[in-house]
């Protein structure tokens, strides 16, 4: 029994590898099959992100929402829930630090950014915390509730932006540099990269996950409720109680998500007709990631690569930028068909049958 | 004449472990066969393998005197032989008869023939006496039938050797009873029937001859006229068994649980708990004896506050916990071992340490400002591992990759050295082997010593009447009559279980 357990803790380890090099090795198939050359195309990516200070910033901008999004499917995942809302809660929270930012301006930066910030985050948390509430009281499958948001997001974020903080450019007037996360040092350093202190607040939500899901009484509950909701009420815990906050923790990781778009990559919020992609793109982070913290970091690299490097692939191996998606989607799909992979594993491992 | 199985020298190993280490079994035609050894000895290896879900390393495996190759459970199919597992695998969607039928389905032009599916399904339910309806949805049938659509399922694939594993665990005693009568049905009717138990009481109903497994070896095979329950139960854990029996002195103190005309309803909204009252005081064990489905559940329930109470009170030490919140009943004094140690007693995806702390993690010393002190939950989950012989290889195994022995000592360990006022035990030792009884009934025993109130809840007639210093009967949700161990059979408390209350009144 103990032998099994150990085989399974090695292959969560191996399996997203394996999806990994699985999803590069088609790639590689299908641009063969395009007439493309997979190692010049593969290594235009290496060598950009690598080697080019500006591709180099680039990744480490786009790894930043799609950290904090990856955290926040991770965080509700750990505790039993399926956050599918993080798109909304991006927007919400995108468009609730451009407005702070906007309207409090005036207020000194050690006061303006951390609010609006903080805004971002309270927003998002807030359309976590709905779905969460409707679950813990009326039983709504959060699952259903989320997706619902992320439509009310979409489009309410659209009509305040249109009556409210309207400006030319279908988009949100830009913010107060007093509350930009944007700066000249990183820019030039990485040759002129949107590269933005956002960073650190990614890094600051990857220790927070941690420390809170491991090394606190808050995090125990939410685990155990996670895991048992029965064994959780019998050791006295409020269930539901522990449900909302939950999906309201994991809905202010997605709203500090859209706080960096807003206040770091874009200084202001455009009129979205669809969907951002981070949001979805973080489930796939997450579910790459183990919902580990620092393997949605890793998980978020990868991504960030792929799309910030698959830009020089074009140029270079002439491999058309939309095959990087294509990629990208095979990935997830080894990933969701893990089991396929965990069976193969065990057979060829020998330890199976025979 | 030959054996219906036999299987010789078999030898299994696992990494860091030799489950079975040549094993010889050997079961006659028409016989019922007792796989006997305490959980983790080896016997699910054994059968495992017979079934055609491992390959032994060594040895081989005869069916009816001819060697056989069982490489998957086709194979075992295709040679007579059928496993009714422990977990039923049933589609609870579906009727019994497209349980049965489902993968050998009967076809008529190419299309399930559901009429001679039912006919077929009833006439092997009329052969064997086993009395199941075809047309009835599985999800509305008791365990008990869900079992015996197990049992069909084996029969329509044309077994003639059936494995049982471990069947009596989900049942309750006159469920049992009845499994017995079918056992010895199928049998006469020229089946050979190997049973998987820890249950010596079981062995002696319905057994013909018993193979007893210790550690992964064979300790002795014989027929059962020439041993006894004793014999068996040392033989099996591999030492003196001490069958704990309460013979402290009856000394009851103050009052701790009072219940006073408790009214329940049950999750149907059906009044489960009518009308109840009892007390339990400090220094004694109080039974609570009854079949399956009185009211215990829910009592137990109400009194851990996970359950509303309609009417009535509840006191602990005094203190009215009518409707309070579970953790502020556990506060006041409260020691619950659950009837469910999988679905309530334990966070299976924890670890054993997180597991001790369940109740205590917010408290001090194991957190301070709600910041967990991990080094802390360590040691005494160390020391608690240790205190309560828990089988694991650490504090950071999960609660899940434990034996069901180990786990419960888990919540004993968790619930007993908190030193609870009151101490609630449902089942606690229900599918438990011996060794593992010895100790649980030991660690209540003590309790009592310490002069603390223990309720016990048990469908273990035995384990009531070893330990208890009163034992309340429950039926149909009140307490029929309270009796004194000491007086009582177990004649009189089947006849009080099942609602006949004697004439003239006790106490």
């Amino acid at each position: 029994m103990s032998g099994l357990l150990k085989k399974v803790n090695w292959m969560t380890l191996v399996v997203p590898l394996v999806s990994v090099f699985l999803g590069l090795l088609c790639g590689a198939l299908i641009m063969l099959a395009g007439g493309y050359n997979p190692l010049l195309a593969y290594g235009s990516i290496i060598q950009s992100i690598f080697l080019q200070p500006y591709y180099a910033g680039e990744t480490i901008r786009a790894m930043i929402p799609l950290v904090l999004a990856g955290l926040a499917v991770a965080f509700a995942f750990r505790t039993g829930l399926f956050n599918i809302g993080v798109e909304g809660q991006l927007m919400a929270g995108w468009l609730a630090s451009v407005a702070c930012a906007i309207e409090l301006d005036g207020l000194p930066r050690i006061i303006l950014l951390p609010l609006s910030i903080i805004a971002g985050a309270v927003v998002g948390g807030l359309w976590g915390y709905l779905p969460g509430l409707l679950k813990a009281r009326f039983k709504v499958h959060e699952v259903i509730s989320t997706i619902m948001m992320n439509y009310i997001s979409l489009y309410a974020t659209a009509y305040i932006i249109k009556n409210f903080l309207y400006t030319e450019g279908e988009r949100t007037p830009t913010i107060p540099a007093s509350a930009s996360l944007a700066s000249n040092f990183l820019a030039n350093i990485t040759q002129g990269s949107r590269l933005h202190w956002g960073f650190i607040v990614a890094i600051i939500g990857v220790i927070l996950m941690w420390l809170i899901l491991w090394k606190t009484t808050m995090g125990y509950e939410l685990r155990s409720v996670g895991f048992s909701p029965d064994a959780s009420k019998y050791a006295g815990m409020n269930v539901g109680r522990n449900i909302i906050l939950s999906m309201a923790i994991s809905g202010a990781f997605a709203g500090l998500a859209g706080a960096m778009e807003g206040l770091g990559t874009y200084q202001y919020m455009t009129i979205n007709s669809a969907f951002t992609g981070i949001g979805f793109n973080g489930i796939a982070v997450a579910l790459l990631g183990m919902n580990t913290p620092v393997g949605v970091v890793l998980a978020a690299a990868l991504f960030a690569g792929l799309q910030t490097g698959g830009l020089t692939m074009q140029s270079v191996a002439g491999v058309p930028v939309e095959l990087i998606q294509i990629v990208i989607a095979l990935i997830i799909f080894f990933i969701g068909s893990s089991y396929v992979i965990k069976w193969a594993l065990l057979r060829f491992s020998g330890r199976g049958r025979n | 004449m030959a054996y219906a199985i036999e299987m010789r020298h078999i030898r299994k190993a696992f990494p860091g472990i030799v489950a079975n280490d040549d094993i010889t079994l050997q079961v006659n035609e028409g016989e019922i066969h007792a796989l006997f050894g305490e959980n983790g000895a080896g016997k699910s290896t054994l059968m495992n393998i017979l079934f055609g879900l491992y390959q032994p390393d060594e040895g081989e495996i005869l069916v009816h005197g001819k060697k056989a190759k069982i490489t998957d459970p086709n194979d075992a199919n295709n040679l007579g032989i059928g496993m009714v597992h422990q977990h039923f695998m049933l589609i609870e969607k579906f009727t019994v008869a497209e349980n049965i039928i489902l993968g050998r389905e009967p076809r008529i032009h190419g299309r399930l023939d559901m009429n001679k599916a039912v006919k077929i399904v009833r006439n092997l339910s009329e052969k064997y006496g086993l009395d199941v309806n075809p047309l009835e949805k599985v999800e509305n049938i008791t365990v008990g039938m869900q079992q015996r659509v197990e049992i069909l399922k084996t029969l329509y694939r044309g077994s003639d050797i059936l494995i049982f594993d471990e069947p009596t665990a989900v049942l309750t005693p006159i469920e049992i009873q009845e499994l017995i009568e079918i056992m010895k049905r199928l049998v006469s009717e020229g089946k050979s029937i190997i049973l998987i138990t820890h249950k010596l009481k079981e062995i002696f109903e319905a057994c013909d001859r018993v193979t007893v497994i210790r550690r992964g070896k064979v300790i002795d095979s014989l027929s059962l006229g020439e041993t006894n329950p004793d014999e068996l139960a040392n033989m099996m854990v591999g030492r003196q068994v001490n069958t704990q029996i309460n013979d402290e002195p009856y000394e009851p103190k103050e009052k701790i649980l009072d219940v006073q005309n408790l009214t329940v309803l049950d999750s149907r909204k059906v009044k489960a708990v009518n009308d109840l009252s009892l007390t339990v005081h400090g220094g004694e064990i109080l039974g609570v004896a009854g079949v399956d489905g009185n009211g215990q559940t829910e009592l137990i329930e109400a009194i851990s506050g996970m359950r509303k109470v309609k009417s009535g009170i509840i006191e602990i030490d005094g203190r009215d916990m009518t409707n309070h919140r579970t953790r502020k009943i556990t506060e006041a004094g409260l020691g619950y071992i659950p009837e469910d140690r999988q679905k309530h007693g334990l966070v299976l995806d924890f670890t054993v340490g997180e597991n001790l702390v369940l109740q205590t993690y917010y408290q001090k010393p194991y957190a301070k400002a709600g910041i967990l002190n991990q080094k802390v939950i360590s040691k005494k989950a160390r020391q608690l591992i240790e205190e309560y012989d828990v089988r694991t290889p650490g504090e950071r195994t999960l609660a899940r990759s434990l034996s069901g022995g180990n786990q419960q000592k888990v919540i004993v360990a968790r619930e007993v050295d908190r030193s609870p006022k009151l101490l609630v035990a449902a089942q606690p030792t229900r599918g438990l082997d011996i060794g593992a009884i010895e100790f649980i009934h030991g660690k209540l025993l003590e309790e009592k010593k310490k002069g603390k109130a223990i309720l016990l809840v048990s469908f273990e007639l035995d384990e009531i009447l070893h330990l208890a210093d009163r034992i309340a009967v429950i039926y149909e949700g009140h307490i029929i009559d309270i009796v004194n161990p000491k007086e009582t059979s177990e004649h009189e408390l089947g006849l009080l279980m099942a609602g006949h209350k004697k004439e003239e009144s006790r106490e």
